[in-house]
């Protein structure tokens, strides 16, 4: 079975999903099941004078209703941020409480006020209308930029600042930024981003009074880590008496890693009521409540010398992190982040301070990429304005300043272990046909047109967490991948992983490793995942880490399988346990014509001796059961790297942007299932030129969410893209047995850059992200009328 | 969404008997049954006209083309007649919302509820169109009063839309990239007796556009409206496009339009 590494075998998942076979959160219906509604906020900012239930409660079909002071009665823990931060001046961040239901205020549309739970969905909403909640307004806090010079929304938090976070030697890069040639500046804004999984968030809560077991069945990537959450934190159960299940999710992307207040709440309220609570989402509460992504206000300078090398790079952010702090809101924009800042770029110097600031919007948490896209978009915009304006060729320029030898350690955190970076760039130049882009643009103008080309060279630091690389930077909390690798006594295998599958397609991934490493067809694996009572404790997707780290648990827990089993075949096989070898699912006796399946061995593992056998199969201290567990912690970062060329063409009347040719070749090391890979890269380059070209999250100055519905928040469609061209190059990692990278997050990572830088190159003129048809018509006029005065 | 009695009549006579208090007519339901589902509307009564014989099909005459009130846009978009006679109406069609709002949603029920970002009121204003009711015909210009209203009257029904046919037309829209509603949709028609440009998406209702009229009367050409200036004043502008841009935007989609006639 030697061959499933690297083969596009189908996804196994696909039957049920194409079929509308899934089961989904919103597909489980228990006994004696209630409906949940929350009652929400509809304004930014306000303290709750009261929220009046009495006409609600005689509403038809209503079970209860439950509010902040019911929550705070109960004793039921805030949501937490889980990584803290240490600001400049030593003090530890500041974050504001986060009660599941809000008891005093409430801070953005759309915060918890109150859940309704009735017979039935329409009861439930019915009666969520009729609950009178009164409010002091207060003025909103809405932009990122002037957030630290508006009122403080919370006491004790001055200048709504959670935390002032400087990674790299700023006086040092201050210095090196004065002694270099040119200095090249941009103010930059990354976009805010709703994450949009096709699947809105749902949560039933399942109390069973008698034996005290709590069941959450909710849309997350992470179950094992949002029990761990809700009960040490939340207080809502003890782990040993609380499953989680993350049943199919239809996507994440980020959104549906952590507990959210309704897991918290409908979880509270069936213990209460000692009934199920049932909540889906409408698409409009995904729009309001999901964690939204990036929302950045960055000032960045580049100090090069003339020759084109780069000295110095100097980043001061200001990110918006939403009116509280979420699970991985702190740790997305700065160890996700500052690290990354270099690119794949040999930087001497470096320095970035983060601003996290509170404002009346939504949660910013981790949304795909997270922190990554955010660096790769300010290095790759600026070093393609150091080219341009030092007049080089924008890819001679990135080769001048390619990290060339490896290991190599970076000025600030990582140390990166592999790459060919020319070796990526070479190859998408030649497939993106670099050479001849003078002569389409030429046939551009032609049709009055205006074409340009954007590249961007790209890394990402996944495979998340090594401990012992983020413990040495302070980051806390490495993050590690378990595996069960089970066979069944007639030889067919149950593979248990941490890790969570809501699109990647592991169940084919991960049977295609246990196929390759046991020589068992990968019909006979199964991959079971998502459900806390059933697998061993683990870390969840996302980060790109899924195969890196879990991936490599299994490998590790497969070892162990044949480990034991040649154990069991040397004895079997009357032979000694170094003459064993084991190779595409047998175990074989050198210098022998003995051998033994590993289905045989299984077997005997666990039926050992048959009637009338007088010796077992199995040597002895040798335990029954073929059953291994792992857990992998990786010793490093993985380092995927890549080049992606994108050109557009712009209508010179109306600002359109279309996106007419765009080419991706990544290094994700060893790839297993390169159909699977291609899909995420298509994925993610849809989402990165969603982010360059359409998608905005956009909160007017009284704080309503304006594009809180498909009719304003623009997904990119189908035909917004041409085919997209993919090549790969391939140096394994060596921080994991696999050799692989991680695949996830490359594509929404590497295209803004690329499609902005391609824009940016059509009209002569920045413009910021999303590049609509009116920005970059106004961006157009603006330069024309910019022309004209300097010709005059 | 909240309860409603859903009722299906076979004529127009007793659908109009139904429409009294808080009951309302539904077609095709891509713009009635969204607001209700997200609480924005509700109603005691759904009337279905869907079921009323006659008032779907397409017929054509040497003048005109008649559309039948429950006419699915996709029926419109695939129809030869229309294909033949008025090829800009059928692309206008074509390109309402996405296959499955095209294949519920009516002509009737679009022209009835005039969303001011609509394309099909373009059409009524640009191609002369007569509107038959139950009760009598009202010609488009009198028919689009002003955001979400017409000159309908309480169970009053649209039966019809009849479209006069003109010598050359041509529709060129500006989609809103998230909802591909019109941003600007301009709808230029030479007909018999005058020129008519409907203008869509850019004002609380769709209007025509005398200075771009005025101008194609001289010569119809794009460049005729080169220097034609448009002012912003009253436009609609969101985050989608300023008052400005749509002005802006009304010029380049004229001249798009009048050169694909």
């Amino acid at each position: 079975m030697s061959n499933l590494i690297g083969s596009k075998v189908e996804r196994k998942e696909d039957k049920r999903f194409l079929t509308g076979k899934g089961q989904y959160t919103a597909d489980i219906n228990l006994v004696n099941q209630t409906y949940a509604s929350f009652v929400r906020s509809p304004h930014a900012r306000a303290k709750i004078n009261k929220v009046d239930i009495s006409k609600a409660e005689k509403c038809p079909g209503v079970v209860k209703i439950l509010t902040g002071d019911d929550i705070a009665k109960d004793k039921i823990g805030g949501l937490i941020a889980g990584w803290k931060i240490v600001s400049q001046d030593g003090k530890d961040m500041k974050v504001p409480p986060h009660p599941p239901l809000a008891k005093n205020s409430v801070n953005y549309v759309g915060d918890h006020v109150a859940i309704v739970i009735a017979e039935t969905l329409e009861q439930a909403r019915d009666a969520a209308e009729k609950v009178n909640v009164t409010y002091n307004l207060k003025k909103a806090v809405v932009n990122t930029k002037d957030a630290m010079n508006s009122e403080a929304i919370y006491e004790g938090i001055d200048n709504n600042l959670c935390f002032d976070f400087l990674l790299g030697d700023k006086a040092k890069t201050d210095s090196e930024l004065s002694k270099a040639d040119k200095i090249i500046k941009l103010d930059l804004i990354n976009n805010r981003l709703i994450p949009n999984a096709m699947e809105p968030r749902a949560s039933i809560g399942d109390y069973n009074a008698a034996s005290e077991q709590l069941t959450l069945y909710t849309t997350n990537q992470n179950p094992h880590l949002t029990r761990l959450v809700l009960s040490a934190f939340n207080a809502i159960a003890p782990e040993h008496k609380f499953r989680v299940v993350a049943p199919d999710v239809g996507g994440g992307f980020g959104s549906k890693i952590y507990p959210y207040a309704e897991d918290a709440v409908v979880a509270w309220a069936s213990k209460k009521i000692e009934r199920p609570v049932k909540w889906v989402a409408e698409r409009s509460e995904s729009f309001l409540s999901d964690c939204h992504g990036r929302d950045h206000v960055t000032h960045v300078e580049l100090g090069v010398k003339n020759d084109g090398k780069i000295t110095s790079l100097k980043v001061e952010t200001i990110a918006n992190i939403g009116a509280y702090a979420s699970l991985f809101a702190t740790v997305t924009p700065t160890y996700l982040y500052a690290p990354l800042i270099l690119g794949l770029y040999d930087i001497p110097t470096a320095s970035c301070n983060v601003k996290a600031v509170f404002t009346n919007t939504a949660p910013v948490d981790a949304y795909r990429g997270a922190g990554r896209p955010e660096a790769t978009f300010l290095i790759e915009r600026i070093v393609t304005e150091a080219a341009k304006k030092l007049g080089i060729d924008q890819a001679e320029f990135r080769k001048i300043n390619f990290v060339n030898k490896f290991p190599h350690q970076q000025c600030l955190v990582h140390n990166i272990d592999s790459g060919d970076y020319p070796a990526h760039l070479e190859k998408a130049i030649e497939i993106a046909d670099y050479k001849n882009f003078e002569n389409r643009k030429s046939q551009s103008q032609k049709k009055g047109k205006l074409r340009g080309i954007g590249f961007s060279t790209y890394i990402e630091a996944c495979g998340i967490a090594p401990s012992a690389v983020v413990m040495s930077i302070g980051a806390g909390v490495g993050l590690w991948e378990s595996a069960e690798v089970r066979f069944n006594a007639t030889g067919n295998v149950s593979v248990f992983t941490g890790a969570h599958s809501h699109g990647q397609g592991h169940e084919t991934t991960f049977a295609q490793i246990v196929g390759d490493r046991l020589g068992v067809p990968i019909e006979n694996i199964d991959i079971v995942h998502g459900d806390t009572d059933k697998g061993p404790f683990g870390m969840g997707t996302y980060g790109s880490r899924s195969l890196a780290v879990g991936g490599s648990a299994i490998a590790k827990a497969c070892d162990k399988i044949v480990e034991k089993g040649k154990k069991v075949a040397a004895h079997m096989l009357e032979g000694k346990v170094e003459d064993v070898e084991f190779k595409s699912g047998e175990f074989v006796l050198k210098n022998s014509n003995k051998k033994k399946t590993i289905g045989e061995i299984a077997f005997a593992c666990y039926l050992p001796g048959q009637f009338g056998e007088v010796k077992s199969p199995l040597p002895a201290g040798v335990e029954p059961g073929l059953k291994e567990t792992a857990f992998y912690d990786p010793v490093n970062f993985s380092f995927p790297a890549g080049t992606h060329i994108c050109e557009v063409e712009v209508d010179q009347e109306t600002g359109e942007t279309k996106v007419e040719k765009y080419t991706a070749v990544d290094d994700f090391g060893t790839i297993i299932n390169p159909m699977i890979v291609e899909g995420q890269v298509y994925g993610g380059i849809a989402q990165g030129v969603g982010q360059a070209l359409y998608e905005n999250g956009h909160y007017d100055e009284s704080g309503q969410l304006t594009t809180a519905s498909y009719m304003d928040y623009t997904m990119p469609r189908a035909d917004n893209f041409p085919q997209f061209k993919l090549g790969f190059t391939t140096t394994p990692a060596t921080s994991n047995p696999l050799g692989s990278k991680g695949c996830g997050e490359a594509g929404a990572i590497a295209s803004p850059p690329a499609v902005m830088n391609a824009v940016i190159d059509a009209i002569g003129t920045d413009v910021s992200m999303p590049a609509t048809a009116e920005k970059v018509w106004n961006a157009l006029k603006k330069n024309e009328a910019k022309k004209k005065k300097v010709a005059a | 969404m909240q309860n409603f009695n859903f009722k299906s009549p076979t004529n127009t006579k007793e659908a109009t008997k139904l429409a009294s208090g808080r009951a309302t007519f539904l077609a095709g339901g891509m713009s009635l049954l969204p607001a209700i589902k997200l609480r924005l509307a509700s109603y005691s009564d759904l009337i279905n006209i869907k079921k009323i014989k006659g008032l779907s099909g397409i017929k054509v005459t040497s003048k005109s083309v008649k559309i039948g009130a429950t006419t699915t846009h996709a029926m419109v978009a695939n129809s030869k007649d229309v294909g033949k006679t008025i090829p800009s109406l059928a692309m206008l069609a074509e390109g309402i919302g996405d296959p499955q709002v095209r294949n519920r949603g009516t002509i009737g029920g679009s022209i009835a509820n005039n969303d001011p970002a609509a394309d099909y009121p373009s059409a009524c204003l640009a191609l002369n169109a007569t509107i038959h009711t139950n009760k009598r015909k009202i010609p488009a210009d009198k028919f689009f009063k002003g955001m979400f209203e017409t000159d309908l009257k309480k169970g009053e029904l649209i039966e019809a839309v009849e479209f006069e046919i003109p010598e050359k037309s041509a529709y060129a829209k500006f989609p809103n990239p998230a909802s591909r509603y019109a941003i600007v949709g301009v709808y230029v028609s030479k007909l018999k007796k005058e020129i008519r440009v409907a203008v869509t998406g850019v004002e609380s209702v769709v209007f025509r556009c005398k200075k771009i009229e005025e101008a194609l009367l001289n010569n119809f050409s794009p460049s005729s409206i080169n220097s034609i200036t448009i002012s912003s004043k009253g436009f609609n502008a969101d985050i989608h496009a300023s008052a400005e841009y749509r002005a802006h935007i009304i010029k380049v989609m004229a001249k798009k339009a009048i050169s694909s006639c």
